[in-house]
């Protein structure tokens, strides 16, 4: 397993191996599945303007992903929605394809701008495990007396990793 | 604000500008790092790092933590920037 992030001039470096990189690849690929292009509507000046749906997404992941701004008013949450979600999703979108498009074996070195997009596409993925894994704030506690005959092991094992991951980029970009 | 107000004075944490009535709240998850919500307050607001630490300790201990206050449109600028970077943040008037 990689050592995590360090600091590097500017940015940060990280050697990841091949197992690594096709592992990130499959998981942030998911993310540009889900998280579909922002605008999607019939209207040309609504779509210009970057106008979506005010709905909340029916998958927990996408609900977790895109929240609601107002805990107790549906009406402003709609409202909210309707005018930021298509940006926030082609901004989750960019990261994703950031880290796609900079992830390979080797010694991988990222800028301090692509580093914040891995930054957030790392949680972005660690966001959507969680919600399918069920993870509470005992993961770690957890993992540490789990079988890894447990049918859980290996994708805990992955989300696990990630977070190693994005703990030491957080602390080479501070 | 006064002109001449102080640039930043040492505040509790949830301190509220009464003339500002609208807050941006962030919430306790069990996925968000430690590290990286404390990145975030830094890197959004520009809060120092120790300010940044005790904002990311009372979401943590207290569940929820009142992280910036101004107009509403400011504090939905402010949640819409924090759910790019994945926290769980809603707006609020202040009460």
């Amino acid at each position: 397993m990689s050592t995590g992030f360090t600091p590097a001039g500017e940015g940060v470096s990280i050697v990841l191996d091949s197992g690594e990189v096709a592992v990130l690849a499959s998981l942030v690929s998911q993310i540009l599945t889900l998280v579909e292009p922002g605008v999607t509507g019939e209207d040309p000046l609504e779509r210009a303007l970057g106008i979506g749906s005010g709905e909340v997404p029916s998958d927990p992941v996408l609900a977790r992903l895109f929240p609601s701004a107002y805990a107790e008013d549906d009406k402003a949450s709609e409202e909210f929605r309707r005018y930021t979600e298509a940006t926030l999703r082609d901004g989750k979108r960019a990261d994703a394809q950031t880290l796609l498009d900079t992830a390979e074996p080797g010694v991988v070195k990222l800028t301090a701008e692509q580093a914040g997009a891995w930054l957030r596409a790392l949680n972005d993925v660690r966001l959507a495990l969680g919600i399918r894994l069920e993870v509470t704030e005992q993961i770690h506690e957890e993992m540490a007396e789990m079988s890894e005959e447990d049918p859980r092991y290996p994708a805990l094992a992955i989300y696990e990793w990630l977070t190693y991951l994005q703990d030491t980029l957080v602390r080479a970009l501070w | 604000m006064g002109a001449t107000a102080p640039m930043e004075v040492e505040r509790p944490s949830t301190d509220v500008r009464p003339d500002l009535p609208w807050l941006t709240i962030v919430w306790n998850d069990p996925v968000n790092l430690m590290s990286y919500v404390t990145y975030v307050f830094q890197t959004v607001f520009g809060y120092p790092r120790q300010k940044a630490e005790k904002l990311m300790m009372d979401v943590h201990h207290k569940g929820k933590a009142v992280v910036a206050s101004g107009s509403r449109e400011e504090m939905e600028r402010d949640a819409q920037t924090l759910h790019s970077y994945g926290l769980w943040a809603t707006v609020q008037r202040d009460s």
